[in-house]
């Protein structure tokens, strides 16, 4: 097992390595740049502009004190926020994407696990149509439209819950958390209906029916365990997905999180902006999918020989 | 059982989540308390007077910081700010500021004079790259060390008399001098806290940052999360401390205006940057409408490229400009919230009114078009209108298409462009016709004209005239009366226009929806609050509900 981890880091960091060069060479690529504005910028004030953020540089030489600065650590300062550095901007948006994030993936995996239970103990009738048309619905909604529904119904119709905002006011979690998460929920639901169809057909769940257990019992015991594996599998790069795809739903919310830097950074042409969210979020990415694949060869005995064997 | 187990926290979040309630909402509490719940539109970039440019920057950093003179909130006039009063010489070239002796720094040093020289310095110094550095050129010898022609700041026209006596010698008389000295570019910056942090003229130290921070507005910084809120709050050492009424203000940075718009129907905000124009027509129908519209300084256009064929022949950019129907578009795209413009300036720019050289006829047009070669669209090689993204601009520039589709039978096409491909297009001038808007820094025509000087920055429609550069830069800055200086500008203003380089659409109007307990923002046309004057009246509530 351990050789498999390390055989997946040694491939992650050549796949992290070409991720920055591309980054690096596309946005400067781009047309435009980080100074332009609708004044014009007098020539003298932009290069100085330019020697303070070293564009006057090579387009090598930046490349090289990039990855020089990136090696221990330091993602440079931010052009659109001049005395901010890309690392502490990073670090004010983390915190609050991942809450989002966990509260999201909270709501995602309990109610998507309960409706994909239930409607797998009672396949092709209303109990199942019900939730999976759900489920359809919630796949299909995007949170641009789901968000702003929520908003109408909650906050500004029944007025129970706050529309806008992070930790302000009480109960301002709960509409971000709901949208982010409905989407994963819809998935989790199908997942977890279509896990659970296949252990329940098992053959040692007829054997614990047989022996007379009940049948909650058969399910919460013997059925879970194995149906929610491939659930399990996809929790890690929902988790991933959910700190980089947060945007719709922090911009609707107002929520400070990472989503919307990252994305004003690449219409600012803020270009440490660009490459230092995707250098993260990317390395953010390979790590969940790393340990992702890990739980799944931990629970595929198949995998966990074959990786005793060799790593390949 | 144990995967079971994993989802009791998740169970317990989701019921600790469930059982909060909205409460009181922020204009309750906020009225109660004389806090201001703000929409600022976005993240400012900064807090650094000398580094900043933007709208939501102007409303924070006007807040803790404070010039020379200051707008009155109704009518404009400079009224005393830091300097308790001013003399002007005869000629109109030397202005002597008397500092107010009580003016405070917020860590209650007092102001003095040689703060505005280091902080001028600092603003025109070019390793500051300051991007309103120009502000201050009507100073001596300003441009020049801007530009590094000069290194020897003591050749620039400020001095320092004594502590409290600052005088300031101009190129020539700048009638709208005072003004300038309400802008942010020429706030004064506290020396001692930036020299703390780095070099003079750094730009990338944690100076403004709470706990850092040390201003001279009635504000200090109390808190600042990116992207979630910014807190101000009254100052202890504020010259004028006892006529500021509010006890604190939030910022939000209110990006999506939507949400900012719901925001404020949940009471969230007191005020906010923009209204979305299709919920206009419901706020405008409510009794006590909380909708706040006036006549802003600006003026939206399409830049003509006047080399590229066909719009470099003049009677073609005639032709386009009297086939559109301003009146129509003013009224139905934009939902009556702009006013139709036929010249650069916006109308009545403190007393000055440009020329209207031509209106809406669709006859002249079609006669002019034929005159240029395009009998009826016959021969016409197509033109091309460039926009940036966004919903607005299209709508825009569709109705124009369809507008000139009619009048003059030509065939348009329209293309967006992303922001910075669009700025990069209009920079290069790779563009036939592209849409542009300009707001004014200060109210006078100057501002609106000087754009179009032979080269200038701004300029990028190719259009040259001496004439015309020589009354900008060198009649209007010498003329001895306001009579002959608008005069001037209005012969220059006439020239331009006659030659057609842009196509002037409508004026801009300021939009707002300001909660009926808020009272001392006062309607102008710069757009400018200074919430100093801005109080709140406990139980007054929105009326009417908008869908």
């Amino acid at each position: 097992m351990l050789r498999f981890i390390l055989w997946r880091l040694l491939q992650a960091i050549p796949v992290i390595f070409v991720v920055i060069t591309a980054t690096f060479f596309l946005v400067r690529s781009a047309p435009g740049g980080p100074f332009d504005s609708e004044k014009a910028v007098l020539p003298e004030v932009k290069r100085a502009l330019e020697a303070q953020y070293k564009l006057d540089l090579p387009l090598h030489e930046q490349y090289i004190a990039y990855l020089g600065d990136l090696s221990h650590g330091d993602l440079g300062p931010s052009f659109k926020y001049p005395g901010r550095s890309v690392n502490e901007i990073l670090g004010s948006g983390l915190p609050v994407t991942a809450e989002l994030g966990f509260y999201a993936l909270s709501f995602a995996l309990l109610i998507g696990v309960l409706a994909g239970v239930f409607a797998a103990l009672k396949p092709n009738t209303r109990q199942d149509y019900i939730p999976m048309g759900m489920a359809m619905i919630g796949i299909c909604m995007p949170s641009f439209l789901l968000g702003p529904l929520l908003v109408l119904i909650f906050g500004i119709y029944l007025d129970w819950l706050p529309i806008a905002g992070w930790g302000d006011l009480p109960g301002d979690k709960i509409l971000p958390s709901i949208t982010l998460g409905s989407a994963y929920a819809a998935y989790i639901a199908r997942l977890s209906r279509a896990g659970m169809l296949e252990i329940l057909s098992q053959d040692y769940i007829r054997t614990a029916r047989a022996k007379g257990l009940p049948e909650w019992r058969v399910v919460t015991q013997h059925a879970l365990r194995g149906g929610l594996i491939p659930v399990i599998a996809f929790l890690g790069p929902a988790f991933a997905g959910l700190l980089a795809g947060s945007f719709v739903v922090e911009t609707i919310f107002q929520i400070p999180g990472l989503g919307r830097f990252y994305v004003q950074a690449a219409f600012n042409r803020d270009y440490t902006m660009i490459l230092g969210t995707t250098v993260f979020l990317s390395t953010l990415i390979v790590f969940f999918n790393l340990i992702s694949d890990v739980i799944a060869a931990w629970l595929n005995p198949r995998l966990r020989a074959q990786f005793k064997g060799g790593a390949s | 059982m144990r995967l079971f187990r994993l989802f009791l926290p998740a169970c317990v979040i989701a019921g600790m989540l469930t059982a909060c309630g909205s409460g009181e909402s922020n204009v309750e509490s906020g009225n109660a308390n004389g806090i201001l719940h703000y929409g600022n539109g976005a993240e400012p970039q900064g807090l650094d007077p000398h580094v900043v440019t933007g709208v939501p920057e102007n409303h924070i950093v006007r807040a803790l910081f404070e010039g020379l003179a200051v707008k009155n909130p109704e009518t404009l006039e400079p009224e005393p700010g830091v300097a308790e009063r001013w003399d002007i010489s005869e000629d109109g070239t030397v202005y002597t500021f008397y500092l107010n002796p009580n003016a405070r720094w917020s860590n209650g040093e007092t102001m003095t004079a040689s703060d505005y020289v280091w902080s001028w310095n600092r603003a025109l110094h070019p390793d500051t790259g300051s991007l309103y550095a120009y502000m201050l050129y009507p100073i001596v010898n300003s441009e020049a060390y801007s530009k590094r022609e000069i290194t020897d700041f003591g050749e620039v026209g400020v001095k320092a008399l004594d502590d409290h006596t600052l005088q300031v010698r101009l190129n020539a008389p700048t009638p709208y001098f005072l003004q300038l000295m309400d802008h942010y570019s020429t706030f004064a910056v506290h020396p001692e806290t930036l020299l703390k942090h780095g070099k003079m003229t750094d730009r990338f130290t944690p100076w403004t940052r709470v706990g850092n921070i040390v201003s001279n507005g009635p504000f200090t910084l109390e808190e600042w999360s990116l992207n979630r809120r910014i807190i101000i709050k009254k100052s202890e050492h504020y010259w004028d401390r006892d006529n500021v009424a509010l006890n604190g203000v939030y910022f939000y940075p209110t990006e999506n205006v939507i949400s900012e718009e719901r925001m404020f129907r949940a009471e969230q905000l007191h005020y906010t940057a923009v209204v979305p124009l299709d919920k206009i027509p419901d706020y405008r129908e409510r009794p006590d409408s909380p909708y706040v519209q006036a006549a802003y300084l600006g003026t939206y256009y399409y830049l003509v490229n006047t080399e590229r064929p066909p719009v470099d022949n003049v009677l073609v950019r005639r032709a386009l400009s009297y086939a559109l129907d301003r009146d129509t578009l003013t009224r139905t795209v934009l939902q009556d919230t702009a006013i139709p413009a036929y010249s650069i300036t916006p109308p009545d720019t403190l007393g000055y009114n440009p020329p209207q050289l031509f209106d809406y006829d669709p006859a002249k047009a079609r006669e002019l078009l034929a005159e240029a070669g395009y009998p009826n669209g016959e021969g016409w090689p197509g033109l091309e209108i460039i926009y940036n993204t966004q919903e607005a601009q299209r709508k825009i520039a569709v109705a124009v298409q369809q507008m000139w589709k009619r009048e003059l039978n030509i065939d348009i096409t329209i293309s967006n462009q992303e922001w910075k491909v669009y700025l990069n297009s209009v920079s290069q001038r790779e563009f036939q016709v592209a849409r542009r808007g300009w707001i004014g820094d200060y109210v006078d025509a100057n501002n609106f004209l000087d754009l179009f000087i032979t080269d200038g920055g701004n300029n990028n429609t190719g259009y040259a005239s001496d004439e015309f550069d020589d009354i900008i830069l060198n009649l209007a800055p010498k003329a001895k009366t306001r009579d002959e200086r608008y005069g001037l500008f209005y012969k220059a203003e006439t020239m331009m226009m006659n030659e057609m380089p842009i196509i002037p659409i409508y004026t801009y109007t300021s939009k707002h929806l300001i909660h009926p307990s808020v009272e001392g923002i006062y309607p102008n046309l710069m757009d400018s609050l200074n919430l100093k004057y801005v109080k709140l009246h406990p139980g007054r509530s929105l009326s009417g509900e908008a869908n």
